[in-house]
């Protein structure tokens, strides 16, 4: 599955597993954060990804980040 | 004004259009003809005095493929000697052997001689994808039938071509779209247009989009992993996140390759470790902490957790910027094959 901030473009490229990032240079990450919330936020994305990589889709999705 | 001189027109063609023969000639060396030979004898009427198909010439199909620098190099020392003031290659229509070579030789007579040159095929042909970056292609249609229909357009602009008479915008002009962007004035600010266009889409009546976005291919989705607590996780990025040192030197943009490093050891990617080569973005967060591309630390502690089965002992990288769309293409299929041959189950792909 992709991560990343430019979902638009996934979409129209058929990725079909999709988390949106919070920027182009940092797809898992957010240096507005201090570095112990950013890892907590690198760690809740990646799990979404694992759920998104267990979860069947028909065509290109963009999952959520809970 | 003065009357122009015609412009030395010389003409590349394959085994078949030189008339040497069919796919059994296909091996045939480079050679010349003197004057026109095949689509250059209509070229040449076509000229109308323009220009003088002053020689053709040619090469085989296979020849072409099985050398390509050699074979190309030999063809522009033959053009060359002709001193043209403009070459044309092909048509190719659908051949999939002729139009790469084509393209090929078109690219090599502008670098290395200067001197313009333009080809034809069909817009599907690989010649176009694969060699035809910059270059002056007229659309065909698939089949040699319609070597009529194409010339004339051929012959218009071998003449523009010859006489360094700037072209037009592709659409005007008849030749493929090159990606090639020019600044012009247009009689309405921008604001004004795209609401005309927006207020045109919202009727549902036609419009005309200044940037047409490409169209991609849909692929099938891969069905989803059942038990994420035993799988084989692989990370592969885009990114551009190397060793530090770019021991293998990975290219900032245009990619001509991917790589696969080991994560044997690593809990945390660090300056120290890694770096971000990546050119079409700013590489500060990426190079303060790589593992905002690559998610190293975090894959390592779910794994330590039990919430994965495993991270895959290697992680593969190429830089997505300017990636050539057909190289890039390879590349997904080249490490979709490694990751299969070392049975991981699904991939996370960070991508910027």
């Amino acid at each position: 599955m992709q991560i990343t901030n430019v979902t638009s473009v996934a979409l129209g490229v058929g990725s079909n597993r999709i988390l949106p990032a919070r920027g182009i240079p940092y797809p898992c990450g957010d240096p507005g954060l201090s570095p112990a919330a950013e890892y907590q936020w690198r760690r809740r994305l990646l799990e979404a990804a694992l759920v998104a990589l267990a979860t069947p889709v028909r065509e290109p999705t963009v999952f959520p980040v809970a | 004004m003065r009357v122009a001189e015609p412009l030395r027109v010389v003409c590349y063609v394959n085994q078949f259009f030189a008339g040497i023969g069919g796919e059994e000639k296909a091996d045939t060396g480079p050679g010349v003809r003197e004057g026109p030979a095949g689509p250059g004898l209509l070229l040449e009427r076509l000229l109308a005095g323009a220009g003088t198909v002053v020689a053709t010439v040619y090469c085989g199909d296979n020849y072409m493929a099985g050398h390509p620098a050699e074979a190309v190099a030999a063809v522009v020392d033959r053009i060359a000697g002709f001193r043209p003031d403009v070459v044309v290659a092909g048509p190719a229509f659908n051949a999939g052997r002729y139009g790469p070579a084509c393209a090929r030789v078109c690219r090599a007579v502008q670098e290395r001689l200067g001197v313009p040159a333009l080809t034809a095929m069909a817009p599907q042909n690989p010649g176009v994808e694969l060699e035809g970056r910059g270059l002056i292609v007229v659309p065909t249609g698939d089949s040699a039938a319609q070597m009529g229909k194409v010339m004339p357009k051929v012959a218009e602009l071998a003449v523009k071509l010859g006489r360094r008479v700037p072209l037009g915008p592709p659409a005007v002009e008849g030749y493929l779209p090159r990606g090639v962007r020019r600044n012009e004035w247009a009689p309405e600010p921008g604001a004004r247009r795209a609401v005309a266009m927006l207020l045109e889409k919202l009727a549902g009546r036609p419009y005309v989009s200044e940037v047409p976005l490409p169209r991609f291919d849909r692929v099938p989705p891969a069905p989803p992993v059942a038990d994420v607590r035993r799988a084989t996780i692989a990370l592969v990025t885009e990114g551009g996140v190397v060793p530090r040192g770019n021991p293998d030197r990975l290219e900032a943009a245009r990619a001509s390759k991917w790589l696969k490093y080991p994560l044997a050891g690593l809990a945390d990617l660090t300056p120290a470790t890694h770096e971000v080569v990546h050119g079409g973005m700013d590489r500060a967060p990426g190079n303060a902490d790589p593992d905002r591309i690559l998610p190293l630390d975090a894959m390592r502690r779910l794994e330590a957790e039990g919430v994965v089965g495993r991270l895959y002992g290697y992680y593969y990288v190429t830089t997505g910027n300017n990636t050539d769309m057909a190289a890039a293409a390879r590349y997904g299929r080249e490490i979709a094959a490694d990751l299969l041959a070392a049975e991981v189950t699904a991939v996370v792909l960070p991508s910027t």
